[in-house]
């Protein structure tokens, strides 16, 4: 496999709603900002590749206009996946290993705020039988929180304590969009939303986005040099699905988790950060274990998606955050996760390393 | 660097305006599991999926893929969906290729399709750009005024759309999967058509599908053991370009000569015009043929309009274009690019019975979309390079 | 033994999903200029080209745009079709004509609606002009142009406005 690397990475601030701005203008600097920090022009980019969601838009051909926003003349290399940015990034992997070309632009990004999101989300399941019934999202993950519990693999005490502190580690992250001191005793007295989830136990809703720019060996290190950052290798990059329908599935458990982690060398060696997806706190506790990630591993930092989950752009946040900490020297290993479908059904696993 | 790759199975359904007789599931299993079985392989064999379809306001399904992850072999499997508008099915199975060129996987089953009888289509394919009201009526109301420009600047004979028209439903005639059997068409038929989009008549138009495509890509060990003769991939190539900018040749976009020149290049075809036997190519509405002839180099700037009256394109002639009966024959969008892709591997590995072009050893697939921004292409050949 | 009712093959879901979109600040600019009867379009400050309507940037540059450039109502056709296709959501009554007109300042052109002008008699080059609804009627929409109709002037000659084919 050819090396590559996260040589930069930019992400705008999400926020509940911007009445502001499109998903465009949200976009542009962040590409900008992504570009211009990896030191490499923006007409010397290999292939460019996206993801975002028309139904989270409300617009078919939603990406279309993403491409007029950030710069696709002369024409340009480029793909686009109706999946996080995270996969897209998986495709600019892939490519990057013909040989034929050095450097890829990934960005993701969405307005959740636009649609309700629960609704929009049902939309993903069976049409013919669940779908018709209207399960909206929070109360789909519920049903595996319960089951979380009734297994004892999990309690609503623990559950709390995965938002308090990932509100609290997000103060230290100026990108955190609900970020505080919380107290689970206190968060454990309201009221549940879709039992046995509350608030505090569900990812905001968000709009944001995110970019990355990839790089194949020396010209990695080279572009890393100019910047003075380690380069953050991409050393495993795996990911697999499960079937859908929550009954054929044990939603205590998350096999391609597990298996795209095994794949992708996660148990090969320690790992200092891991930025996982887990828009709810019981799927946190449930990714730690398929992840096989031990207690000395330094989970979401960033204060992960409870803090912030601008859908469509969140996955490869999470591989970019990881990156960051392996840029500025402060991990050696790190993990990112990223997350698609009711009840994780679809993840993506990326392990990182610094030179 | 990059690794061979092949088509070792190629799969589609029998497209219709409604296939009533199967849900979502049923159909890209149809597809599927026709092309597991011409590559003689099972669903365990297959170690990766690349999905690709259009707007899923088609179907209703938000990222139907996931719904269909079991029904289509992929539990515990990677599986990629791809979305680039019209060019989708082109683009998804390069992205299939990728995955065999860049050494990860062995055998990839790529699927396209669209179901687009569960809603409206030309609801869902239009844009509800906010502010603005609905005036472009589908992708018709798009492309035609682009053709009404395209005639006026070639000065082409009024007849060249229905020719077309005429050609490319003959062709389906050949073709027991493709959507429209239209036996007894002609150009007085054509030309008596409702005009749906002035200069557009309704028979220059292709139809509404359900339908899906599949093939099995595979490295050379998997070309190897296949049952029955393969396609190997001889270059792939997308680009694209912005929608709307001061100056913007919309009738022969500088994207689309772009990538055709890329992948002749990576292909070793230095005269297109002499060195490509047939040629699949994503012709929605008549007058696109003349168009691609010359977007994609087989003919000079205003005289693409020239390949169709001569007969060259036609069934019989020096470069078939659309032997299958293409777009204007069958539209199930997801999957019309990828039909093309499978058409032209089917063509250089001889199974594409009774719409076989004799002889053809190379072929050009083609595919595109959005406001003619989006282009992916491959071509396909009998002999590995 | 009871005969077994007919098989479903059929199922029809009403489905509705309600989203609020945000123009955005540059299409906002533009909506509030159609607001008081104003075509404010933005130019490029890379290349200088003028966007009608403007999405905040330059397509080819990829920077933001932010001068605004006041347009006239006047411009030309540059290309069309004519609709006869009815469809769900159809703002307007078939045949009409989807004409694609390059405002006079502009540099590239917009689809609108072209209507007083017998569907027969309308050209690639023909010059029109805006009509706009009532001011009392007016909403941040390119709708407060209600169509273009032809101003009656010579037709533009084809090289003035091949480019923008």
């Amino acid at each position: 496999m050819r090396e590559v690397a996260v040589v930069s990475f930019a992400q705008a601030k999400p926020v509940r709603r911007d009445i502001v701005h499109n998903e465009v203008e949200i976009l542009m600097p962040v590409v900008a900002e992504a570009v211009a920090s990896s030191g490499l022009a923006r007409d010397r980019i290999g292939f460019t590749v996206s993801g975002s969601c028309d139904y989270l838009a409300g617009i078919p051909f939603s990406f279309v206009m993403a491409l007029d926003g950030v710069g696709a003349w002369p024409p340009i290399e480029e793909s686009h996946v109706e999946m996080d940015g995270a996969w897209a990034l998986a495709e600019a992997f892939t490519r990057l290993q013909h040989g034929d070309i050095d450097s890829a632009l990934v960005f993701g990004f969405g307005k959740s705020s636009v649609g309700e999101l629960p609704e929009v989300l049902t939309l993903q399941l069976d049409p013919y039988l669940v779908a018709p019934l209207w399960p909206d999202s929070i109360s789909v993950a519920a049903l595996q929180a319960r089951a979380m519990i009734d297994a004892g693999l999990c309690s609503e005490r623990q559950m709390a304590e995965v938002a308090v502190r990932s509100r609290r580690d997000a103060k230290a992250n100026p990108f955190a969009q609900l970020a505080g001191d919380f107290d689970a005793a206190s968060l454990l007295k309201e009221p549940c939303i879709s039992s046995p989830l509350r608030r505090h136990d569900c990812a905001p809703i968000s709009d944001g986005a995110s970019a990355i720019v990839l790089a194949a060996g020396d010209v990695a290190r080279a572009l890393c040099e100019k910047t003075g950052r380690t380069p953050a290798w991409i050393r495993g990059l795996d990911h697999r699905v499960d079937a859908q329908n929550l009954g054929v599935r044990d939603l205590t458990t998350c096999p391609s988790a597990r298996i795209a982690a095994q794949k992708a060398g996660v148990g090969t060696a320690a790992v200092d950060v891991a930025e996982i997806y887990a828009p709810f706190t019981h799927q946190e506790i449930l990714l730690r274990r398929e992840l096989g990630l031990s207690a000395s591993t330094k989970i979401n930092p960033s204060g992960g998606v409870l803090a912030g989950n601008p859908m469509m752009a969140a996955g490869l946040i999470r591989i970019g955050e990881a990156a960051s900490w392996i840029h500025r020297g402060d991990a050696r290993r790190a993990l990112a996760h990223a997350t698609s479908g009711p009840c994780l059904q679809q993840n993506l696993v990326c392990v990182l390393e610094g030179e | 660097m990059a690794r061979h790759c092949a088509v070792i199975g190629v799969g589609q359904t029998r497209h219709a305006a409604k296939r009533g007789d199967l849900s979502m599931v049923g159909l890209v299993r149809e597809a599927a599991l026709a092309a597991l079985k011409d590559a003689g392989l099972d669903w365990k064999d297959v170690e990766a999926l690349v999905i690709g379809k259009a707007p899923d306001m088609f179907e209703g399904v938000m990222q139907p893929e996931l719904y269909l992850a079991d029904a289509l072999g992929a539990v515990g499997k990677p599986m990629i969906r791809v979305h680039t508008a019209g060019s989708v099915g082109g683009s998804t199975a390069i992205v299939a290729a990728h995955l065999v060129q860049s050494g990860q996987f062995s055998r990839v089953l790529t699927v396209a399709f669209e179901k687009q009888s569960e809603s409206e289509a030309t609801w869902a394919i239009t844009p509800k750009i906010p502010f603005q009201p609905p005036l472009v009526a589908g992708a018709g109301g798009y492309f035609a005024p682009i053709i009404r420009a395209y005639i006026e600047r070639s000065k082409a004979p009024a007849d060249v759309g229905l020719l077309v028209a005429v050609k490319d439903r003959k062709n389906a005639m050949r073709n027991p999967f493709a959507h429209l059997h239209l036996p007894d068409i002609d150009i007085e038929t054509v030309a008596n058509s409702p005009l749906l989009w002035d200069p557009l008549h309704y028979l220059e138009c292709c139809p509404s599908s359900d339908g899906a495509c599949a093939m099995v890509l595979g490295d050379e060990g998997a070309a190897k053991k296949a049952p029955a003769r393969v396609a190997w991939v001889l270059g792939t190539a997308m680009r694209s370009e912005p929608t709307m900018f001061p100056g913007r040749n919309q009738i022969n976009p500088r994207a689309g000569r772009e990538c055709a020149a890329a992948v002749y290049r990576q292909a070793g075809v230095t005269d297109p015009r002499k060195q490509i036997d047939t040629a699949e190519i994503y012709v929605p509405f008549s007058w696109y043929e003349p168009m691609w002839m010359e977007n994609l180099g087989f003919a000079d700037e205003n005289e693409g309009w020239k390949m169709t009256l001569d007969g060259v394109t036609a069934f019989e002639g020096r470069m078939p274009v659309n032997p299958s009966g293409g777009v204007l024959s069958s539209n199930p969008i997801g999957a019309s690019g990828m039909l093309r892709f499978a058409e032209a591997a089917m063509q250089v590995s001889g199974r594409a019975g009774e719409h076989q072009v004799d002889g053809a050893k190379v072929a050009l697939g083609h595919a595109y979309g959005g406001g003619s921004q989006f282009f992916s292409m491959w071509m396909v050949g009998a002999n590995r390079p | 033994m009871r005969e077994l009712p007919a098989p479903i093959k059929m199922v029809t879901i009403p489905t509705r999903l309600d989203f609020t979109i945000t123009p955005g600040e540059a299409p906002a600019r533009f909506l509030k200029g159609m607001m008081e009867g104003r075509i404010l379009a933005e130019r490029c400050p890379a290349c200088g080209k003028v966007y009608m309507p403007p999405r905040g940037s330059c397509a080819t540059c990829a920077v933001p745009t932010r001068e605004q450039v006041e347009l006239s109502s006047k411009g030309t056709v540059t290309t069309f079709c004519v609709v006869n296709l009815p469809f769900y959501g159809q703002a307007v009554e078939i045949p009409y004509v989807c004409a694609s007109v390059v405002l006079d300042g502009a540099d590239l052109p917009f689809f609108c609606l072209l209507a007083e002008c017998p569907v027969e008699n309308v050209r690639m080059g023909m010059r029109v002009e805006a009509v706009w609804c009532d001011p009392a009627e007016r909403k941040p929409s390119l709708e407060n142009i209600k169509y273009l109709r032809p101003t009656g002037e010579p037709d533009a000659p084809y090289e003035s406005f091949k480019e923008h084919l």
